[in-house]
């Protein structure tokens, strides 16, 4: 299949199904339906060519799918009744998605695979699915789980939904504040997973980025009022950026003090940066808005020596006041570093050793490695970096990381 | 995150246990397969065979050389495995506690994050 053909099915895939949703509820069985769909275009496409209207093409197939899936329910629950008024309604493909919005049937599939009483791992699994229409193998691929461990995970995403009660309708508005916060958070995991890949030998999964990033770009397009989608859009985009630059020719990982800049993808930061520039001007600050605002300082520095820091320090303590997080002290105990010299950014670091979130994750030794290589204490230095090697789960990290240490003799 | 459920058997204890307790033993893993299996956490699991079956390669100068018998002689030795992937190391360790050797007297499940893989069919 080309990848034209791929980026049309992508494209096609919540629309078919939000309308497919709305017309006869079942979310569950229309997602298996339009999967199917999708599965027979995917196989039939490629020799028989493009039909000249896809979308009709994927809703009548999907439509028989589920007709045929509910005959077949029915029959089995006795039921003849329902069966004879589903199938004998008329099956016009696109009718029904004329009469509400096309933006909210999507709007409507994002919240309905990123329902609160699913587990982040099944949530973002079933927006790749419903949304991003990958189908189960791939989506177990980009996982890096057998098909038959991601298979049941789909299902029973489905089943939790259907018992939470959810139909497939806009949640009313004053739950958009908490549902949304979830949306963003499933888009950035999906873009993390992508981006750090967190065990592998692969650093990155450029799959899952680009996949983060076109549902991200939708979704901004239906909310652009929302200022943390425009931010978590601005922070997917400035990240991605330097990918170009973050590994070497040996697949080696390249800090972001080290990066050639010049191998930065200058529209995608250019697009980035605008969108930041915009939000930040334009709504009450965020966590998404601040950690893109970080990005954009780095992003503007033309080498790590002339980076902003003091800049960057100030919008981590903003970024700690509105989202207090381990992870945010970590990031601002380096540019405190930066700013106010390798010990002030140790004592700030100190502050992190009794929080049980940090106990066994790789980064706080990780800094703190850097931070002593940095105020000169070479031995202490090598023995963080063995450590922080010793406990991260990524390859190329562990690469990286006892490379330094041995650096250090 | 995955993470490597390794069951170390003792063929004291495993002896010493009642039919009863071994038939319990049998079920108590159909059942926490099933379970797994449902969640989509488990990726794989394998017993292996008495380690009396097992042989040693290794390679000297080129030159391979097999000996007859497990690695380490010891008292414990490893009976079999679970590959799962959960959400995070509680959810693996509450895992480890369903699995009924764990309940064993004189037995424990070793939980071990994984950290490369690759050739299973993905």
């Amino acid at each position: 299949m080309t990848a034209r053909t791929e980026d049309l099915l992508r494209e096609l895939a919540p629309r078919v199904l939000g309308a497919l949703a709305r017309r006869y509820g079942e979310f569950d069985a229309c997602e298996d339906a339009v999967q199917e769909a999708l599965i027979a275009a995917s196989q039939q496409w490629p020799t028989a060519g493009v039909p000249d209207n896809p979308r009709a093409w994927l809703s009548a197939v999907a439509t028989r799918r589920l007709v045929d899936h509910v005959r077949s329910e029915v029959a089995r629950r006795r039921r003849e009744a329902t069966a004879a008024a589903l199938a004998g309604a008329p099956v016009v493909p696109g009718v029904a998605s004329e009469q509400v919005p096309e933006a909210d049937d999507t709007l409507t599939l994002l919240f309905m695979c990123c329902h609160p009483s699913l587990t982040p791992a099944s949530q973002v699994a079933l927006t790749l699915r419903a949304l991003g229409g990958l189908p189960t193998a791939q989506v177990a691929a980009a996982f890096l789980v057998p098909e038959a461990t991601m298979a049941p995970r789909i299902s029973r995403a489905k089943q939790r939904i259907k018992q939470a009660g959810a139909t497939f309708d806009l949640p009313p508005k004053s739950e958009w504040h908490d549902r949304l916060q979830v949306v963003r958070h499933v888009l950035y995991l999906i873009f993390n997973e992508g981006y750090t890949a967190s065990s592998g030998t692969e650093l990155q999964r450029p799959d899952l980025v680009a996949e983060a990033i076109r549902l991200t770009r939708s979704l901004h397009r239906i909310l652009p009022d929302d200022g943390e989608v425009a931010g978590l859009l601005a922070l997917m985009l400035l990240t991605d950026a330097r990918r170009p630059a973050r590994t070497g020719p040996d697949g080696m990982l390249v800090p972001l003090a080290e990066q050639d800049r010049t191998r930065w993808s200058a529209d995608v930061a250019e697009e980035g940066l605008a969108l930041i520039t915009r939000a930040m001007a334009t709504f009450p600050p965020g966590p998404y808005q601040l950690q893109a605002a970080i990005a954009a300082v780095h992003m503007e520095a033309a080498s790590a020596a002339e980076t902003d820091w003091p800049q960057i320090a100030a919008l981590y303590r903003i970024l700690e006041g509105l989202s207090p997080n381990p992870m945010v002290t970590l990031n601002r105990a380096v540019a405190v570093a930066m700013t106010d010299g390798p010990l002030a950014g140790l004592d700030l670091l100190d502050t992190l050793e009794a929080d049980e979130r940090m106990a066994r994750h790789h980064r706080l030794p990780a800094v703190r490695a850097h931070l002593l290589e940095m105020a000169g204490d070479t031995a202490a230095a090598r023995e963080a970096y063995r450590l922080a090697a010793k406990r991260t789960a990524s390859l190329p990290e562990q690469r990286y990381l006892t490379e330094r240490a041995r650096r250090l003799g | 995150m995955k993470f490597l459920l390794l069951l170390h058997n003792n063929p004291a204890v495993l002896n010493a246990l009642t039919d009863d307790q071994r038939t319990a033993i049998m079920n108590g893993h159909g059942t926490f397969i099933k379970t797994i299996q449902e969640s989509g956490e488990l990726i794989v699991t394998q017993a292996l065979a008495d380690p009396s079956n097992s042989a040693v390669v290794r390679v000297r100068d080129g030159v391979p050389a097999v000996t007859d018998g497990p690695y380490l002689e010891a008292k414990e030795f490893l009976g079999g495995y679970y590959l799962v992937e959960c959400a995070d190391r509680d959810r693996a360790l509450e895992l480890a506690a369903m699995i009924p050797d764990a309940a064993v007297d004189g037995l424990g499940v070793e939980v071990r994050p994984v950290m490369f893989s690759s050739g299973m069919e993905m």
